[in-house]
């Protein structure tokens, strides 16, 4: 640092490139101290524990259930390739991602219907959509424990309609309903915001060119809201395939996903090392997507 | 942009029709569940799911059950202990991010963005091992007897609710315009006093805003306090999760309610606090 | 008298890019000064740099004699009324107005008096409690000028403050503003892109590009003597004949033909001759109007020197096509016709060439039809030489 004053605010003197510089180092050190509170918490109490999940993935269980530091090794990445925890990553990747498409499915005609209504209405809708949004996630899988379970409105319901008693309460067509039930909101919401921005023009040009109903969502409005449709996806998908109370609540054990496997390994198995691992594993899928999300222009999830 | 009448952009027929029952299918779906919960809450029958006539035993229950009052304590000074730092930071942090340049700015934006898109249970893991070799350090170092409970839940409260009071404050930020501070610093304000009677109230609600968001997710937060927790520090949400897992009753269905209607309150203030903004922002569009 | 701002050598960079390029300028007590230029072309940053919102990289700064460059806004005896008047949204119209003086310590009582006065001033009475969003924009337009006033500052700044004004509303506030300013007999500095609003309302204006002063003076200077081609071409309408000069009070055009034009550039620079299209004359072809004898003796002494014009063919060639250029005379044919309601403007060919006469619409007017062979005319006095 030059060793140029800032002038006090009485006194003043001609400008100098010094003293421009000397005041926008002020300014940015203004900056970094509003900043550095956060900074130096995050780093502490979010970096830190990040570092200490990836050392703890190469370190060793030992026999009291305990983990030894020293001696770093890949055992717990080499357990990912047996067929339990294949089929684990494999049953929550493809329960997370058919999540997010039911959700895009349903999402994507309701945020077009909404981003379509006058603004009064839009409005009405939204807040309705971002209630449930708002609404205690454990409550809201609960509710479904109630419907689905033993003499549920469910059951009454497949009765009535003359199915017969049918049980949906632990498994995977459960454990579906309650992740696009807890995240759909997610997917709308970024849809909502995507499809409202695009210049409802542009649609109207399209068909003026001859574009078929269909040809002009196909070219014009899906290409214009795919920005909407990576987020919503992503913010679907990364939790989906970390969920750990749906599953619990709603699945069974057949239906053990990546989130509640993970959870077992440090609540029951005491197996840190393992769990560290298989959280890294999960933490990476979802900077991998994140990541190519914003290499791909989009700006906000 | 807001013209909902044109035929290319408005649906019709049987595409209308679609959508809009699209529409109610959703709501349905929405709602109906935690309505049918609250009905159940009331019905006098053993069985979760069946209505056996009305009753309100089994919010008596949850009133005088000591275990459900403590945890319910447990998770409301948590909330406000957590909210009330993080609220601090947070909007620290969006002033800093939003209204200077510093050195390592894009390091800290990717820090803050962090906790919001990483799944709970990773950070549940990476607080449980934190706090499994701090508190040892500390112990160790400063012959503390530090344990897992109250400190290390608000803690990791706070490590999460930063972010999204910082994005919610900076949104804020974003939509006030720099010209207004350079106003108030043109009419012979310092910097605090420019801070103190401009923007401050201009980001007002949207601190009120992150607060509630903090708040909220502070007492939704299931995943992360079961992992840092200690002994008689079971918090609401930890509770009902404990008792789901051993069996339902309908005495979770009468917390529920309870746990749904704080939700809702919440919300509640944070529409309020929304109109408040917008009406706060009726200026920059009017022009 | 001391100046009321007087900058001098003052250099404005940001990053690489230099917002303001080493400008001297001296605006005097009690004038109205407009800075004019395209955006991007650092009038805003000058405006700012006298406000303190920015600090110069580089020069003197002074305001009523006291150097002020490195001054925080919030030290310098000058308010600023910013463009969309960033009026404070959750104040009333009257805490708006009183809030500068409140942020100098004047006793609540004295602000709020002070504050209603400068709210009749601008002729706002009964508005007092109005939020801004409850304010049309002319009325924020006055509160923000209130605002300003009301800390009584030694120079007033304005940022393009009627530009989010609709045309009939500005003009209106454009003769209120020059009132104003006259009575109160401040400095008014005003940053505009808009080169019409400058002419009407400055004493004196600068034009700036790129970050550099091009020219300053009264708007009468500069419409009719541009310093150089860009001002010639920012300020008002223009044609502008490419050409090189040959000497002191001929210009060759690129065509060939010579005209009269005089310059002090050297021989050979090259050079536009600006003619206003108001200034041009248009007449039937091989016609003489009494109007252009004068033009005809200048005329002829510039064509003299060149043997490749036929001299006189102005008058007699009309069967020729090609060019045929007296000292300040051409002969073209009409192109097409743009009706203004008050003026025709008139669109010329001849070569290459397009010349845009602008012929009042005054009854009994001849029009010239497209495809009519005319002839141009104008006074030499009246173009000017300008270089890049």
């Amino acid at each position: 640092m030059t060793a140029v004053e800032l002038p006090s605010d009485a006194e003043s003197a001609v400008a100098t490139p010094e003293f421009e510089a000397a005041a926008i180092r002020q300014e940015s050190r203004r900056g970094f101290l509003l900043a550095l509170p956060s900074y130096s918490y995050l780093v502490l109490f979010f970096a830190v524990p990040l570092v200490i999940v990836v050392v703890y993935s190469f370190a060793t269980r030992n026999r009291f259930g305990g983990t030894d530091l020293s001696g770093w090794n890949l055992a717990s990445y080499a357990r990912l390739s047996e067929p339990i925890v294949r089929d684990i990553l494999f049953r929550s990747l493809w329960l997370a991602l058919l999540t997010t498409l039911i959700c895009l499915v349903i999402a994507y005609p309701f945020a077009y219907y909404l981003a379509t209504r006058t603004p009064v209405v839009r409005n009405l809708m939204l807040v309705f959509v971002m209630i449930p949004f708002w609404t205690n996630f454990l409550v809201r899988n609960y509710a479904w424990r109630v419907i689905l379970g033993n003499d549920g409105p469910f059951t009454d319901v497949t009765e009535a309609v003359g199915l017969g008693e049918r049980e949906l309460l632990f498994s995977k067509t459960a454990v579906v309903l309650g992740l696009v039930y807890s995240f759909l909101p997610f997917m709308i919401l970024p849809l909502y915001a995507a499809i409202e921005r695009i210049d409802k023009r542009l649609l109207e040009a399209s068909r003026d060119l001859y574009a078929s109903g269909w040809q002009s969502f196909r070219k014009v409005l899906l290409p214009l809201s795919m920005p909407g449709v990576i987020a919503g996806s992503i913010l679907v998908f990364v939790p989906s395939l970390g969920a750990y109370v749906t599953p619990d609540i709603l699945g069974g054990s057949k239906t053990t996903l990546l989130g509640s496997y993970i959870v077992t390994q440090f609540l029951t198995a005491r197996n840190w090392p393992f769990g560290a691992a298989l959280s890294f594993v999960l933490m990476a899928v979802m900077l991998t997507t994140t990541v190519v999300y914003f290499r791909k222009g989009g700006r906000t999830l | 942009m807001s013209r909902p009448t044109s035929s290319a952009v408005e649906p019709r027929g049987w595409t209308k029709g679609l959508l809009r029952a699209n529409g109610w299918l959703v709501y349905a779906f929405f709602y109906a569940p935690i309505l049918l919960l609250v009905i159940f809450s009331f019905s006098d029958s053993r069985n979760v799911g069946v209505w056996g006539g009305f009753t309100l035993d089994w919010y008596e229950e949850f009133v005088d059950s000591r275990q459900t009052q403590a945890a319910l304590w447990n998770s409301v000074k948590i909330a406000v202990v957590s909210t009330a730092i993080s609220v601090v930071l947070g909007t620290m942090s969006a002033l800093a991010l939003e209204r200077f340049k510093f050195r390592g700015k894009q390091v800290f934006d990717a820090l803050l963005y962090l906790p919001i898109i990483i799944p709970d249970v990773t950070m549940a893991v990476m607080m449980l091992l934190f706090f499994a070799e701090f508190f040892e350090v500390l112990n160790a170092v400063f012959g503390t007897e530090l344990r897992k409970g109250f400190s290390s839940i608000a803690l990791s409260h706070i490590a999460f609710s930063i972010s999204f009071v910082s994005v919610v404050v900076r949104a804020r930020l974003a939509g006030m315009s720099g010209h207004l501070e350079e106003a108030a610093r043109d009419l012979y304000a310092s910097r605090w006093k420019a801070f103190r009677f401009v923007t401050f109230p201009q980001i007002l609600p949207g601190i009120l805003g992150g607060a509630l968001l903090a708040m909220t997710i502070s007492l939704d937060d299931v995943v992360i306090t079961q992992f840092v927790t200690g002994p008689g520090w079971t918090t609401l949400p930890v509770y009902v999760f404990g008792l789901i897992r051993r069996g339902v009753t309908p005495l979770i269905n009468a917390v529920s309610v309870v746990m749904l209607m704080a939700s809702m309150t919440l919300v509640a203030l944070s529409l309020l606090v929304e109109r408040v903004r917008n009406v706060g922002t009726n200026q920059r569009r009017g022009f | 008298m001391t100046a009321a701002v007087e900058i001098t050598g003052i250099t404005k960079r940001f990053g690489d890019v230099v917002a303001v390029d080493n400008i001297d300028l001296t605006i005097a007590d009690g004038e109205f000064f407009a800075l004019l230029g395209p955006s991007g072309c650092g009038k805003t940053t000058t405006l700012r740099m006298i406000a303190g919102l920015e600090f110069p990289t580089q020069g003197s700064l002074k305001i009523f004699g006291d150097e002020v460059g490195t001054l925080p806004p919030n030290k310098r005896p000058v308010n600023t009324v910013f463009q969309n008047y960033a009026l404070f949204p959750h104040l009333n119209a009257l805490d708006n107005v009183a809030f500068g003086l409140k942020m100098q310590g004047v006793k609540k009582s004295t602000a709020y008096s002070r504050a209603l006065e400068t709210i009749d001033l601008v002729q706002l009475s009964g508005m007092d409690t109005r939020k801004p969003s409850e304010l049309s924009g002319g009325q924020q337009q006055r509160v923000a000028l209130a605002r300003a006033l009301v800390n009584q500052p030694k120079v007033l700044l304005l940022d393009e403050p009627l530009g989010a004004l609709d045309l009939k509303l500005r003009q209106e506030m454009q003769g209120e503003l020059k009132n104003l300013q006259q009575n109160l007999g401040v400095s008014f500095v005003f940053v505009t892109h808009d080169q019409e609003e400058a002419l009407t309302m400055s004493d004196r204006m600068a034009v700036m590009n790129e970050g550099k002063l091009l020219q300053v003076g009264t708007p009468e200077e500069i419409y009719e003597h541009p310093a150089n081609r860009f001002v010639a071409d920012f300020i008002g309408q223009t044609n502008l004949l490419e050409g090189r000069v040959v000497d002191a009070e001929t210009v060759c055009l690129s065509n060939g033909a010579r005209v009269t034009g005089f310059s002090d550039h050297p021989v050979g620079t090259e050079v536009a001759v600006s003619v206003r299209p108001e200034r041009v004359r248009l007449g039937p072809r091989g016609e003489s109007r009494p109007s252009e004898t004068e033009v005809d003796g200048t005329a002829v002494d510039g064509a003299t020197v060149d043997a490749a014009t036929v001299d006189g063919a102005a008058v007699d060639g009309a069967t020729v096509d090609a060019a045929t250029v007296d000292g300040a005379r051409v002969d073209g044919e009409v192109e097409s016709i743009t009706y203004l309601g008050n003026a025709r403007v008139y669109r010329v060919r001849f070569d290459w060439m397009v010349i845009e006469v602008r012929e009042e619409n005054r009854p009994g007017a001849t029009l010239h039809e497209p495809g009519t062979p005319v002839s141009v005319s104008w006074d030499p006095s009246a173009v000017s030489v300008v270089a890049d």
